[in-house]
């Protein structure tokens, strides 16, 4: 049986920043994994529909715009309200320091700012999936 | 929750998530896909199945997403298999199909599923046919198929899809020559995108010349038995004075004929090529006529009884082929390998002639 990770990389909000969404994709398919990138300026219900219809095990969003406070845990209560919760959701982009225990609380279950390398997110991701590989 | 009997009434209900997590079985080749595609069998076989193959970055993706708004804006649901390549060096993959269509997200008459090669060649995935049975299945109307595009090796669609739509586009300088080589075998529908382009007059009546020549010097098409059987079908319509029930039911007759060219050569029969049609996708331009097209082909295959002639020839290659895939994996494991290297040796040595080897490889494989 193969078994490969499938993550959604998505930009929620009306942010148009998408190099580090395009560097993440990028270095996830170096990792071996199939990404799905959804493209900007994305609303949770279309992130959430396409991470249901593509089955991902990981949801990977980006933000730079400072939205982050909003946009991430409304993505967590439309899965909570989907009654999904063995995928994995991480985030990333421009995000303070003090704002990262309540998205942590809202069930984001890591955030990389700008400077993380890229391998440390891979290794979590492997680390933490929910679904059994 | 994911047990095959939840997912099975899943799939009939059209629920999102069983639909998917049951496509994931397929791409997994996990044994517990066997029962949902065992139960949902008798579901099957109701939906169009539309392939779009042509180059990379010819607007295949940008075109499903107009086919997608034309076809909601009819009524139909539908759902798309957008196949992209996986890496050969890592096995990962970036599947960009979707980022064109994702404005399609919210709307629950829409189903998209990117599936990555895995190092299958033919322009699908392995886990395609049945993922499109899985569609078929939770009630689509149309299932839209994009390959990956990789030109004269997209063999694979033309045993899946009932209508394959071939997407040329001007400006592709040498690349025209790898169609041109595959496009009769290929194509039911023409379409040029890119219509707002310089050159596109150009490629249209290339392929049309192409698609004429092809016909005249007798080749191997997907149209010209399907006209024939058109043509004795109004042949026959025209002496009873009356239209075919199953034919008028269909339209066909109000807009299929209409859209197929004829032309009458000097000192040939009447020559009946597909309409090539352009498109420009990122407008929108030219996409309700391509759906006409497609849905006047569906019409004409289901009129002369093709629909079921075509299934049934590509349900006899896919079991060959499937068989063939079973052998290949058989031959795989340490046993059979130490298996063949014995009897390398036997025939090397002289113990045993060739086809006494095969013989006793058969027989052991049947075992
Ligand atoms: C380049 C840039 C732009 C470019 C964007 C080009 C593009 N297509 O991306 C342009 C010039 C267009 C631009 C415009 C604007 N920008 Co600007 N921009 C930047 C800048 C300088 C760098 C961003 C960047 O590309 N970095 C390189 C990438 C590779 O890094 P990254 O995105 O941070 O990603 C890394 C990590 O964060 C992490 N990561 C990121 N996402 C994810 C996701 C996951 C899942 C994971 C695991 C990891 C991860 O991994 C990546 C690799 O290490 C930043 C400042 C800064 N230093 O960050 C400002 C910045 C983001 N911009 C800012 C602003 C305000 C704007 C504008 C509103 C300016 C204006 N007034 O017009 C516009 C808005 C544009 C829009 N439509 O949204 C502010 C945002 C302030 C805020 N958050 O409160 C910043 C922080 C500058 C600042 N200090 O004020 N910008
Ligand atoms: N000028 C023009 N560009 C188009 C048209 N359709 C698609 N494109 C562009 O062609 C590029 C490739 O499109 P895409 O749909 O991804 O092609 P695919 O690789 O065949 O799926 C994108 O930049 C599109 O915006 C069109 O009709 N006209
Ligand atoms: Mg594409």
């Amino acid at each position: 049986m193969e078994r490969k990770i499938r993550v959604l990389v998505a930009k929620p909000g009306l942010d148009g920043h998408d190099r580090g969404a395009k560097v993440i994709a990028r270095a996830l398919r170096d990792a071996g994994m199939e990404v799905i990138y959804t493209g900007l300026r994305q609303t949770p219900e279309q992130v959430v529909n396409a991470a249901i219809q593509e089955d991902v095990d990981v949801i990977a969003m980006s933000i730079l715009s400072g939205a982050h406070n909003h946009l991430f845990p409304r993505v967590m209560d439309l899965l909570k309200e989907k009654k999904i919760d063995d995928v994995l959701v991480v985030g990333g982009g421009v995000i303070p320091d003090d704002d990262i225990p309540g998205l942590k609380a809202a069930g984001i279950a890591e955030v990389f700012t700008p400077g993380t390398p890229t391998t440390t997110t891979i290794e979590f991701i492997r680390n933490n999936l929910k679904r059994k590989v | 929750m994911y047990d095959s009997a939840s997912l099975v009434s899943g799939i009939r209900k059209g629920d999102p998530r069983s639909i998917a997590r049951s496509i994931t079985l397929v791409e997994r080749e996990d044994p517990a896909r066997l029962a949902v595609l065992k139960a949902i069998n008798a579901d099957i076989g109701h939906a169009h199945i539309v392939g779009i193959t042509g180059p990379p970055g010819s607007g295949k993706s940008t075109l499903t997403d107009k086919l997608l708004k034309e076809l909601r804006s009819r009524g139909r649901r539908v759902a798309v298999a957008a196949i992209d390549p996986s890496s050969p060096f890592t096995g990962g993959a970036i599947l960009g199909d979707r980022i064109r269509m994702q404005r399609h997200a919210d709307d629950d008459g829409v189903f998209i599923r990117s599936l990555a090669t895995r190092g299958h060649l033919g322009g699908l995935s392995r886990a395609t046919t049945e993922t499109v049975r899985i569609f078929d299945a939770a009630g689509f109307d149309d299932i839209i198929i994009e390959t990956v595009g990789v030109g004269q090796s997209e063999v694979d669609i033309v045993r899946l899809a009932d209508t394959v739509v071939l997407v040329s586009v001007p400006g592709l300088g040498d690349d025209i020559q790898a169609i041109k080589a595959g496009v009769m075998e290929i194509g039911d529908v023409f379409c040029v995108n890119k219509a707002d382009r310089d050159g596109s007059e150009r490629v249209i009546r290339e392929i049309r010349a192409m698609l004429e020549a092809a016909v005249m010097n007798g080749a191997a098409t997907r149209f010209s038995a399907l006209y024939q059987a058109l043509d004795q079908l109004k042949a026959v319509d025209r002496t009873e004075g009356q239209s075919s029930p199953r034919a008028s039911s269909s339209g066909l007759f109000d807009q299929g004929a209409a859209h197929h060219i004829a032309r009458q050569p000097p000192g040939h029969d009447a020559l009946e090529i597909p309409a090539v049609i352009p498109t420009t996708a990122e407008t929108g331009d030219g996409v309700s006529r391509l759906v006409d097209e497609i849905k006047a082909h569906e019409a004409a295959l289901v009129a002369t009884g093709f629909l079921r002639l075509r299934r049934h020839e590509n349900l006899s290659w896919e079991l060959g082929n499937a068989l063939a895939d079973r052998v290949l994996r058989r031959l795989e494991g340490e046993d059979r390998k130490i298996e063949l290297a014995d009897l390398a040796s036997a025939v090397l040595d002289k113990r045993k002639d060739f086809y006494e080897a095969l013989g006793i490889l058969e027989g052991s494989l049947a075992g």
